[in-house]
């Protein structure tokens, strides 16, 4: 089990308010991501869940059960951090048997969990090893591992990924997605990385300045964006947020374009626009226009093998049925 | 050019260094010289440096008239005592400025350590009164509890700055693996500050090892240290320069020792924090 309900919780430091109440549901067996720009608050959310903070206001739930004053060790979660927090005094075998060894549990059952969770994880050939002998991947492997033993109601995920290179960060994406499939524990994840939020999450929550912007599976976010804000954040190349007349053709205060909506020719099209910076990925080529009119720079995202240099001039026309409105408050138009 | 340069510099650098460290080695090297003087030559003017008669004398002389090994005694029980006692009491205070800080952490590091400024004669009228109203004075226990508080802001100082690099997340990682607070300070952050801690025991048992001014005015005859030891034999029938350092030789040497043992430890908890 490993529902967890947030009820007008807030919490400040000192006179400054970081979270204004907010409620969250998060399902038994979910996995959830939440995910903004740094500065958010999305990681003192996840604190306040585990309870490595004390919330100001509301209360928290864990099971149907109130947790709100209940301490962090006692609240049936397990969390890996960042900086994988390994006790690097202790080997690995003893990292992993930490948690069940403060839980009390027999020797026989700890060292059957341990031979299970290393070989899930590939670590049965590092158990004797100290952390500090171990690359960052394996690291991380250990501190999940270290999770994984105490079986716990709900995993918490603190930007797990953002210490590893980018090769390395996209296969434990897998591994932990993988993880969930095969544990359906309720998983929540912290990250500030909206491509690791979309891979990863069945429920995607976009915090900004401590409040929820959205809550939604990763399509619903991409599709329906509620307000210009989580548009310009979810997909990547950015969308394109455009203001002025353009818009207001459109009988909105934004219109929101993603670069992968947008035609191109060299010849004709709505918008004319110079090349600045195209990159090519293989694949699909990124193309910055400038001199558009609209904006600094107009992303597009084309995939085939269309040649452009920098400087060519290239028509752009916007797919209408894919186009975002949005009000002056920024809110979706539908 | 450069490399000539380098290598004169080296060579400068370290005569310097040499030459400031017999500076101020000097007293203690002329106190052991002194020591195996007689007394005519341990007052000649002008003073002989190494030709002198060596003689072993003022030592038999020293360890017929005082019990040197009850002062060594009474004073491996008092500082090793005050300081095991102040890590006690210390490592708790250090963890929680350490790692739950409010806003006057600062401030109360500050008060703690400006008590060290007070000169120490200001409270002996009222510590004494205590010690004879507790009948402790003239107890080693006394003397532990005494030296203890004088060094107990130093200790949670030290502690303070190495806890202070042990990062917090860690910590948090035990509390959400289920760790008590107690286990948490046992089992986490104890063994990972062990080379703090035991440079923190290192200096302040020195510290206690060399304090005089509570250790010579508290006691008398049966909690009496190495201090009492050597200000014994400056006494008022006349100066007795080679016996004053046969007793004072006999009563740092064991410091001396271990601090020669241990220089490394002292040198990098002394300047642990200073150099990231």
């Amino acid at each position: 089990m490993g529902h967890i309900r947030l009820n007008q919780v807030s919490k400040s430091f000192g006179d400054v308010q970081v979270i204004p109440p907010l409620d969250l549901t998060i399902e038994d067996g979910e996995f959830t991501v939440f995910v903004g720009p740094s500065g958010c608050g999305k990681s003192t959310l996840l604190r306040l869940i585990a309870g490595l903070e004390d919330i100001t206001s509301g209360h928290i739930d864990i099971d149907g059960a109130d947790a709100t004053n209940v301490p962090p060790a006692k609240r049936g979660l397990a969390m890996v951090f960042q900086s994988y927090a390994l006790y690097p005094h202790m080997s690995v075998r003893k990292n992993i048997a930490f948690p069940m060894k403060m839980a009390g549990l027999p020797e026989a059952e700890q060292t059957r969990r341990i031979d299970n969770a290393a070989s899930a994880l590939n670590l049965t050939d590092y158990l004797d090893r100290r952390p500090g002998q171990l690359s960052g991947g394996q690291r991380q492997r250990v501190a999940i591992g270290r999770a994984i033993v105490r079986e716990p109601a709900a995993f918490l995920f603190d930007e797990p990924l953002s210490n590893l290179d980018a090769a390395l960060r996209v296969g434990m994406r897998l591994e932990i997605s993988e993880l969930h499939k095969r544990l359906k524990t309720t998983m929540v994840y912290v990250t500030h990385d909206q491509v690791e939020a979309m891979t990863m999450a069945d429920r995607i929550v976009v915090l900004r300045a401590g409040m929820i912007e959205q809550v939604g599976s990763p399509l619903e976010l991409y599709h329906t964006p509620r307000n210009a804000f989580v548009a310009g954040f979810i997909g990547s190349p950015k969308m394109n947020l455009i203001e002025g007349p353009e818009a207001q053709k459109h009988g909105a205060a934004i219109i929101g374009i993603r670069p992968e909506h947008t035609d191109v020719s060299k010849t004709e099209g709505l918008w004319k626009g110079v090349v600045g910076v195209a990159e090519h990925l293989g694949s699909d080529t990124f193309i910055h226009v400038h001199d558009t009119g609209l904006a600094d720079t107009f992303t597009v995202r084309i995939t085939g093998d269309i040649q452009v240099r920098h400087g060519d001039t290239i028509h752009l026309s916007p797919q209408m049925d894919k186009l975002h409105r949005f009000d002056a408050r920024g809110l979706r138009i539908d | 050019m450069a490399r000539a340069v380098t290598r004169n510099r080296k060579i400068v650098n370290t005569a310097l260094a040499w030459g400031i460290g017999l500076l101020i080695f000097f007293p203690i090297l002329w106190t052991i010289l002194t020591s195996f003087k007689t007394e005519a030559q341990a007052i000649s003017d002008p003073p002989v440096f190494l030709a002198f008669d060596w003689t072993l004398e003022n030592y038999g002389i020293v360890l017929e008239r005082s019990n040197y090994m009850r002062f060594l005694w009474n004073s491996v029980i008092i500082a090793g005592g005050s300081t095991v006692l102040g890590i006690i009491v210390a490592v708790p205070a250090a963890w929680s400025m350490a790692f739950v800080p409010s806003r006057r952490t600062k401030d109360i590091l500050l008060w703690m350590l400006s008590t060290k400024m007070l000169p120490a004669v200001g409270v002996l009228y009222p510590i004494y009164l205590i010690f004879i109203r507790l009948g402790i004075l003239d107890s080693r226990t006394g003397l532990v509890i005494v030296l203890m508080l004088m060094n107990l802001p130093i200790i949670v100082w030290m502690l303070y700055t190495y806890f202070r690099e042990i990062p917090g997340e860690i910590l948090e990682a035990a509390r959400m693996d289920g760790a008590s607070l107690k286990n948490e300070i046992v089992h986490v952050l104890m063994p990972m500050a062990v080379p703090g801690i035991a440079s923190t025991l290192l200096l302040n048992f020195i510290l206690a090892w060399n304090e005089a001014f509570w250790t010579l005015n508290l006691t008398a005859a049966n909690a009496a240290p190495l201090t009492a030891f050597i200000a014994s034999y400056s006494s008022p029938e006349g100066l007795f320069f080679a016996k004053l350092s046969a007793a004072s030789t006999m009563a740092i040497a064991p410091i001396l020792i271990l601090g020669w043992f241990s220089q490394k430890q002292l040198v990098s908890g002394l300047t642990f924090g200073a150099v990231k």
